[in-house]
């Protein structure tokens, strides 16, 4: 009992969240209009609440597996980028034709609105990663990841008023609950080979032990399944579809939220095994990685719809970011910065510091990408169908910069950062995972992270290309949404200062949030020479 | 804090600062005249910068120096790092000292965003400079990665009838080869942690140290990795194929930055990063390089013979004329003449070729054509035009007391006296083909365009509505004021190098002069094959280096507990293996009289004073010869249990 309470105190965050989202069930679908309104302002004030929360509760103790600070860093990064991701969500719900209708009808049917679900489902997904981010336990950590996914499918769903978006929903519902399976079929198999479904315990018996073959075809099945979450080869057939089909702002969402928890997830069931990993795990991860990368450049690269391609391009970007997981953590030897300052152990070659530097990198540069999408729309003339207004091609951000020069730099930023061209935070994550492999020792993957970036360059260019030298298209308008324009331009900025200043702090924090992994895998090590 | 500290990070992001000058709401600068003079004066300024370095540069003793290092991202081993030395100097001179020239020359061409064109251009110096002056690895690498973004637009933007092609083509290529290098980079990096406790550093002066830990296989790697991203930039023949693309439909202020300047990273990066980082592989692939830099010379050089462009025919005489460029460098001679005048070159062929690049635009400014069968006979209509046009040419060319000449004839010279297994006279007399090919194909240019019959398809309208001081074609001989005050400083400073060449050469050469700090490692490798010390048998260098020094290693502390047993039980054979592959990997140490065996016999010798050659060799053979008794305990140092 004293164990719940002591873990339910370091919940205080999800519970702000949770009760930010029962709120805005509650103003979303109100007949006042006013709380209406204000439903998107609670949404924020709570994830802002659970911000201070987060920064102000102290973490609840030492992490089983020796990532101490990686449940506040998580929490921190994506609550910061829920604003961002939210900012850009903003009126997307007040969009919908149903929505408008009943708006504007004398008697507001709630029935015909799904303003209050929207929020609802956006909050309840974002605890879900901050739950995942926390767990100790794996049903826990199951029933944490399927609460990110969960209201996905159904914001998917709701958001567009056309068959793609339902179409996109369902897909995406089904691969999901089957890859929801699977890894829990992997779970289950961990616990069958172990007994148990804590991490520690599960963490004690491996070192005593080492992992057993029943363990590891558990932890392989959970990976597997996790694919799904991160859209990695061979579970990434769903994301250009689900992709296309949401809302531009809900792709923004599922481009960086199930990718977090997912990396979270996959972090905590390779870190039940410890690394160096087991040749066989070095092995499929490495094929997944090659495989996700090359295939996601390489379609990225034929296509001609632009939310397409970036999600294509997000699975190339998970191919990089799993070269961390490969790499694993180490301690870091200790460097001094100077006279009166504190020595710090070095980040580099940390490969989950890597991963937790790559995320937000990539996060802020692919929703500033969305975002300009989502702010611009294309008026079709004839064809007045109001789904089928957003911006989705090349043709549509064709000569932006004639016209919207600062939307066009803005977009020129997020697709360098992409590419990962210095001095951008895209450079350096790259730099990080890249060191990080080499320190693995496995310099053929290094090349391989090098040669995608350079395929990956093709089609971020292009972007860059249509926008700076296309004819200018002029069915193309820009929405009035000034949030959208503020989100966009965070996160551009965002992806501009994490390569330079700004990207030291986030470095460091994310390699003190797992170096307790690799400090305690050494220690042991230390006390056999001894003897 | 020392004035000297600000030195080399003003000079940096002056451009930078007035770059984003351009970008300030002020309506003036949109006006086309506003915003060039704003970007005449201020890279004018930059050039001013430039020689308030120089006047602050120890010129006695040039090597690195005014550093200056700004956290960036000081635990990743990341940081700003500066710094300036005889070589890098002078190349940021010659980015500065163009850049207004390419402003005075660009106000006709560029007939739409002004503002925007000058911005990538402040930009693009900013990248350059970054570059030349870098001391950390990642920091050079930022830049060199940089430049393509300005250079994109330049091209992009103010190009001719192809530049999207170009832009892209240049980009795609040069971006290709440059990742790996940032592979190589890493892999040095990685090397070096793991030999310094997990220890990562990106600057370049703590990387130079792991030439001594890299086997030669892993330096081979290295050298290629490097070589990809800069043999493309050089360009070296058969990678040469994006440059007269890129160089025929970027403006003339983007060609001008490219053959001056940009081609630039490309043997400068080989010298102070490839070179010194894999010295052994460096002497190893000069033959082919050499071998590949000729075949390059007289390839362009036959290729310019059949131009009917004047712009492309000049891009094609930059691939042949950085071929002697490649010689020089890799001639390894024993007074560095081959690399000092790599560098002078380097120098020599900015100043010419930008020139020449300057001069073909003016000629597109007036007529719209750089076609050689619609022009000619200029020499009546524009004879002071004709005279500079000549006189660049002729620098081209090679002319003795022009600064081409100086340029060509040391890389030669050098090549000509490269040891055995390097390079040699062949090289230099293919080469040497090469300097009359061009003297052909650049006088067959002159004589189409200055002399023959006077034709030209007459003034362009263009030119009719921006002109300057009108059309009149007497007016100053053809030449407005604008553009003979773009050519002169040019022109002159051909001469000065030309008659001169000391000012350059003497902040190069001389015995801990900048150019052998680079080459000194890579020149210890030049005997091996004629010593046959362990190259061959595969000793110093384990050629499985990845295998043997990754996946075999054992805890230093079993080897040195093994080094102990063998020392003791006076095992001398086995010893002395043992030393030799533990000391290559920094294990153990090893003391022979008084100095230290620090990695094995390659290098031999301890700290400053290093024993000239006949030391070294008597020392290696008293390491190999020694009695047993000199298998003592005592000699052997461990460093790292020293430390526990």
């Amino acid at each position: 009992m004293e164990a719940l309470i002591d873990k339910l105190g370091s919940l205080w965050p999800e519970i702000v969240l949770l009760m930010g989202a029962v709120s805005c069930l509650v103003t979303g679908l109100n007949h006042n209009p006013l709380a209406r309104k204000l439903t998107p302002w609670v949404a924020a004030l709570s994830i802002g609440v659970a911000s201070l929360l987060v920064a102000v509760v102290p973490p609840a103790g030492a992490h089983p597996l020796g990532f101490d600070g990686l449940p506040g860093f998580i929490k921190l990064i994506t609550l910061g980028i829920a604003l961002l991701l939210l900012g850009l969500a903003a009126g997307v719900p007040d969009a919908l034709l149903q929505h408008r209708k009943t708006e504007s009808s004398p008697i507001f049917d709630a029935g015909n609105s799904v303003k209050g679900e929207f929020y609802a489902f956006f909050l309840l997904s974002i605890t879900g990663v901050l739950l995942t981010a926390g767990a100790t336990d794996l049903v826990w950590l199951f029933l944490a990841l399927e609460l990110v996914s969960l209201p996905t499918y159904i914001m998917i769903a709701v958001t567009r008023d056309t068959k793609l978006a339902q179409e996109s929903a369902v897909k995406y519902f089904f691969l999901g609950a089957m890859s929801a399976a699977v890894f829990l079929y992997g779970f289950a198999l961990i616990y069958g080979a172990t007994g148990y479904t804590e991490f520690d315990a599960i963490r004690s018996l491996v070192a005593e032990t080492g992992p057993t073959p029943l363990l590891i075809v558990g932890v392989i099945l959970s990976v597997l399944g996790l694919c799904f979450k991160v859209a990695a080869v061979p579970m990434h057939v769903y994301a250009a579809d689900v992709y296309q089909g949401a809302a531009t702002p809900v792709t923004a969402f599922l481009a960086f939220v199930p990718k977090t928890a997912g990396f979270v997830g996959l972090m905590l069931i390779l870190g039940l095994v410890g690394w160096p990993l087991p040749p066989v795990l070095v092995a499929m991860l490495a094929v997944i990685a090659v495989l996700t990368m090359t295939l996601g450049n390489v379609l990225a690269a034929v296509q001609s719809n632009l939310k397409r391609m970036l999600a294509y391009s997000s699975i190339a970007q998970t191919g990089y970011l799993t070269l961390g997981l490969i790499a694993g953590p180490v301690a870091g030897a200790a460097v001094s910065l100077g006279e009166g300052v504190a020595p710090v152990t070095q980040p580099t070659g940390n490969g989950l510091a890597a991963i937790l530097f790559y995320l937000p990198a990539y996060g802020l540069a692919t929703i500033a990408g969305f975002a300009i999408l989502a702010a611009l729309w294309v008026d079709r003339g004839e064809n007045p169908d109001p789904d089928d207004d957003e911006a989705q091609t090349f043709d549509a951000v064709s000569g932006l910069w004639h016209r919207h020069p600062f939307l066009a730099a803005l977009l020129v930023v997020s697709m360098l950062s992409l590419v990962g061209l210095p001095p951008l935070a895209g450079f350096i994550g790259k730099v990080m995972l890249g060191t990080s492999i080499a320190q693995a020792g496995l310099i053929p993957l290094l090349i391989v992270l090098v040669i995608n970036s350079a395929i990956s360059a093709a089609y971020y260019l292009r972007v860059v290309i249509v926008c700076f030298f296309g004819d200018d298209a002029e069915a193309t308008h820009v929405r009035p949404t000034p949030l959208r324009f503020a989100a966009a331009m965070v996160a551009a900025v965002g992806a501009l200062a994490l390569g330079g200043y700004a990207g030291a702090p986030l470095a460091q924090s994310a390699h003190e949030a797992v170096r307790g992994h690799a400090v305690a895998n050494e220690t042991p090590a230390v006390a056999d020479a001894s003897e | 804090m020392n004035i000297a500290q600000f030195v080399i990070p003003l000079q940096l992001f002056l451009p930078v600062i007035f770059a984003f000058g351009l970008l300030l709401p002020i309506p003036a600068l949109s006006r086309r005249r506003v915003a060039w003079s704003y970007s005449a004066v201020t890279s004018a300024l930059s050039f001013g910068m430039s020689l308030f370095v120089a006047s602050q540069f120890d010129w006695s003793n040039p090597v690195m120096q005014l550093q200056a290092s700004f956290v960036w991202m000081p635990s990743l081993g990341l940081e700003f790092g500066y710094g300036v030395d005889g070589i890098s100097i002078w190349l940021v001179m010659l980015t500065t000292f163009l850049m207004p020239i390419v402003v005075l020359g660009s106000l006709i061409e560029v007939d739409h965003d002004m503002r925007t064109f000058h911005f990538w251009l402040h930009i693009l110096e900013a990248a350059l400079i970054g570059t030349f002056i870098a001391t950390d690895v990642l920091m050079f690498y930022a830049c060199f990665e940089f430049t393509l973004i300005p250079l994109f637009f330049l091209i992009g933007l103010f190009g001719h009838e192809k530049k999207l092609k170009a832009a892209m083509t240049f980009f795609y290529y040069t971006f290709t080869g440059s990742v790996l290098t940032l592979a190589g980079v890493i892999y040095v990096a990685y090397r070096y942690a793991e030999i310094h406790d997990g220890r990562w550093s990106f600057q370049i002066a703590e990387l130079y140290t792991m030439a001594n830990h890299l086997s030669f296989t892993e330096q081979c790697w290295v050298m290629l990795a490097m070589l990809a991203g800069f043999a493309i930039k050089t360009p070296m023949f058969p990678f040469h194929t994006w440059l007269p693309l890129a160089h025929t439909e970027a403006p003339t202020a983007g060609s001008v930055d490219l053959a001056g300047l940009v081609l630039k990273l490309g043997p400068y990066g080989l010298l102070r990063l490839a070179i010194p980082m894999a010295p052994a592989a460096a002497i190893a692939f000069a033959p082919y390089l050499g071998a590949f830099a000729c075949v390059g010379i007289v390839y362009a050089a036959l290729v310019c013979w059949v131009q009917r462009d004047a712009k492309k025919l000049i891009a094609y005489s930059s691939v042949s004329h950085m071929g002697f460029c490649m010689i020089g460098l890799f001639a390894f001679d024993e007074g560095n003449i081959g690399a000092a005048g790599a560098i002078f070159y380097m120098l020599a062929h900015g100043l010419a070729t930008g020139g020449l690049f300057l001069c073909v635009g003016m000629l597109y400014d007036r007529f719209e054509t750089r076609d050689l069968r619609k022009l000619g006979g200029l020499a009546t209509e524009m004879p002071l035009f004709s005279f500079f046009f000549v006189l660049f040419v002729l620098a081209s060319v090679g002319l003795p007391g022009l600064n081409g000449f100086v340029g060509e004839f040391l890389t030669m010279i050098g090549t000509f006296n490269s040891p055995d297994g390097v390079l040699g006279p062949v090289f230099a007399i293919v080469a040497a083909s090469g300097v009359i090919l061009s003297a052909i194909y650049l006088l067959f240019l002159t004589g189409k365009l200055i002399w023959g019959k006077e034709k030209h398809p007459g003034y362009s309208r263009k030119y009719d509505i921006i002109h300057e001081h009108g059309v009149d074609p007497t007016h100053v001989h053809g030449l407005s004021r604008r553009e003979i005050a773009t050519l002169t400083p040019l022109a002159v400073m051909c001469v000065v190098l030309g008659v001169f060449p000391g000012i350059v050469l003497n902040s190069l050469e001389g015995k801990n002069g900048p150019v052998e700090q680079m080459l000194a490692q890579a020149k210890t490798y030049i005997d091996y094959d004629a010593n046959a010390v362990a190259w061959e048998q595969g000793e110093l260098f384990d050629d499985d280096g990845l295998s043997a020094s990754d996946a075999d290693q054992e805890p230093v502390e079993l080897v040195q507990q093994k080094v102990r047993r063998l020392v003791e039980s006076d095992q001398r054979e086995e010893t002395l293996d043992l030393l030799i592959t533990e000391a290559t990997r920094g294990n153990v140490e090893y003391r022979v009289e008084s100095s230290l065996v620090t990695t094995g016999r390659r290098q031999v010798g301890s700290g400053e004073d290093e024993p000239d050659l006949a030391e070294r060799n008597r020392l290696l053979d008293s390491f190999v010869s020694e009695t047993p008794a000199f298998l003592s305990l005592e000699r052997v140092n461990f460093p790292k249990t020293g430390a526990e």
